[in-house]
């Protein structure tokens, strides 16, 4: 565990980059330090590997002071990644990643070997590998930038906005990957960002700091969107919060009707049976073909074309309560469609029913909240 | 034809050289110099990049020194080292430590930050940064600054003819003129462009040996990495 203990870092000019900032940062998860530009934030970073000393203040690492330890062996036990991969354009793509344990002193074949595994744990051709860092696109080179880090495995992976440099599409999949990592690695990572929507992706803490580096609240992500701490909080959080909470929420619990679905060669009886405005039409597989009133419809003559389109299914228990309630804003008949994993109807599900599984997971969350506290 | 080329070869004893002994003794007075102010650049350079408030002043002095004609820069020397190689090697190094200090300077500096911090995350000292990232990735721009001095530097060996024959192939234009040798003048301007055309080259080939990992060159291998990644 990292513990940072009312550290202040005051420049000669008289500049207060941090101030009075103490956190319990836990093992094996990722804590998000999250703020405006100038709030400290990538100065903490650095101050937890010392490329910044403290002014005042003390960090434990597992209990020891890092003052106590040569500055070069710190570092060498915590990885780096950095905006825009700061890569060593005169290397190989294999040498970049073997650096550090070249410098620990391993041998160039166990290094390389090493280098190697690690291309592939970050999602990178082999073929890269005696590539230089020019001939690689933004995306690929931070995923070296990973896998530099990563080299000599270090219980502690320092990351300062790595992925803010490169295009939407391509930041995802990298955050994704880093989850993916951290699943099978469980290494303590602390990750500096200005993205509130990334600090909640991949936050299992997020400190939120304000100009001047003050802490403004420290909590999981799903309290974070449920109780900001104060207006600075909310603001930063944005003005949707309410609906990015429900990301934090399971649909499992929502109750499906399976009333108005019938299959493509719905009886007469079948299409009249279901006291419902609209029915949903399914193929021989009960995979989802569209939308219709019962009015339009004919027996033994439903036109899949004719349909209205069915939007995009969510999966209850895979999917977020925010995936669900998406479903039913973007459906044309306002009911969400329910799939199982093969693509399968499993039933349907009203906005308004979706409406009442929100409040009652408030409520729960209250609860939940109120025996905690 | 052949007599005239035999004359153009024909180097008068006065010199004590063949023509190539005239070619390997411009060689030592242009590229000792440029070694030397190679030598001295690389430390100045450094302090320069490690102390922001040097360079200006360096700068300054540096360039007052390259606006000293060669010619009164030798005959100020001459009078510390005599009418020597040495006289002509002096000012030789001077302004090759002029060209390649901003040089070395631009190229150390040109190392991006991100580059720099990740080297000093990882563990760098100073000393090894410097060495194995900062120095590796100024390379072209010192090679640059050398090819400007080398060349710089093998015409400006000529001027040496002047304080008691110190100019290698520029002694040739004195006796071209002194024998009323017209073909020695040609010897002296051609060689010369020869050697500085051939040392330039040379330098170029040692970048691109040296410098594998630069995007510049024609074909550029890139199997569209940006589609890859999107697919991810």
């Amino acid at each position: 565990m990292i513990r940072i203990e009312s550290v202040t870092k005051r420049y000669p000019d008289g500049t207060v980059a941090v101030d009075r900032l103490s956190l319990e940062i836990p093992d094996r998860s990722i804590t998000v330090l999250v703020g405006p530009s100038g709030c400290g934030k990538t100065t903490t970073l650095r101050m937890i590997n010392r490329m910044v000393e403290p002014s005042e203040g003390t960090i434990l690492l597992d209990g020891q002071d890092i003052q106590r330890q040569p500055v070069t062996t710190l570092r060498r036990s915590m990885g780096y990644v950095i905006q825009n991969a700061g890569l060593f354009q005169h290397r190989t793509i294999v040498d970049n990643i073997a650096t550090v344990p070249r410098m620990l002193g391993w041998g160039r074949q166990k290094a390389r070997a090493r280098a190697a595994e690690l291309m592939e744990r970050v999602g990178l051709d082999a073929a890269l590998a005696k590539r230089y860092p020019y001939q690689l696109s933004g995306g690929q080179q931070q995923r070296v930038g990973v896998a530099r880090a990563l080299a000599a495995d270090p219980p502690v992976l320092l990351m300062d906005e790595p992925f803010s440099a490169v295009d939407p599409v391509v930041r995802k999949g990298l955050q994704d990957e880093l989850l993916r990592i951290q699943d099978e690695l469980g290494k303590t990572i602390v990750f500096v960002t200005h993205d509130i929507d990334e600090a909640i992706k991949l936050g299992t803490m997020v400190a939120v700091l304000r100009t001047g580096g003050h802490l403004a609240q420290y909590a999981p992500p799903a309290e974070l969107l449920a109780g900001p701490a104060d207006a600075f909080v909310e603001d930063f959080l944005g003005g949707d919060r309410g609906i990015r909470r429900l990301s934090f929420f399971p649909s499992g619990a929502l109750e499906l009707t399976a009333g108005p679905v019938i299959p493509l060669d719905a009886t007469a009886e079948q299409i009249a049976a279901p006291d419902a405005p609209f029915l949903l039409v399914t193929d021989a597989d009960g995979r989802p073909l569209g939308w219709s009133e019962p009015g339009d419809l004919a027996a033994g003559d439903i036109r899949p074309d004719r349909l209205l389109s069915h939007g995009r299914p969510f999966v209850p228990g895979t999917d977020s309560l925010r995936v669900a309630l998406d479903c039913a804003v973007l459906s044309p008949t306002g009911w969400a469609v329910a799939v199982d994993t093969d693509g399968k109807v499993t039933g349907v599900v009203s906005q308004q029913t979706i409406g009442e599984a929100i409040r009652s997971a408030h409520a729960a969350g209250r609860a939940h909240d109120e025996v905690a506290g | 034809m052949s007599d005239y080329l035999h004359d153009f070869f024909d180097i008068p004893s006065d010199l004590q050289h063949s023509w190539l002994g005239l070619i390997g003794l411009h060689l030592r007075e242009a590229l000792l110099p440029v070694a030397a102010g190679l030598l001295l650049a690389l430390p100045i350079a450094q302090l320069c990049v490690r102390f922001r408030w040097l360079y200006p002043p360096v700068l300054g002095v540096t360039t007052v020194l390259y606006a000293i004609p060669s010619l009164a820069f030798f005959v100020v020397l001459i009078d510390y080292t005599g009418q020597s190689e040495l006289t002509v090697m002096i000012p030789l190094a001077v302004y090759s430590l002029v060209v390649l200090v901003p040089a070395i300077v631009d190229g150390v500096r040109s190392v991006s930050e991100e580059t720099l911090a990740a080297a000093t995350a990882m563990g760098f000292g100073p000393v090894r940064r410097y060495f194995q990232v900062q120095l590796p990735i100024a390379v072209p721009a010192i090679i640059a600054g050398l090819r400007v001095a080398t060349v710089s530097s093998v015409s400006l060996v000529s001027v040496g003819m002047l304080i008691g024959n110190q100019g290698a192939l520029g002694n040739l234009l004195h006796d071209a003129q002194i024998y009323n040798r017209p073909e020695l003048t040609w010897n002296s301007v051609i060689t010369t462009a020869l050697l500085a055309i051939v040392l330039d080259a040379l330098l170029v080939l040692v970048r691109v040996l040296l410098t594998p990992w630069m995007p510049n060159r024609p074909t550029r291998r890139r199997p569209a990495p940006a589609l890859e990644d999107a697919a991810r």
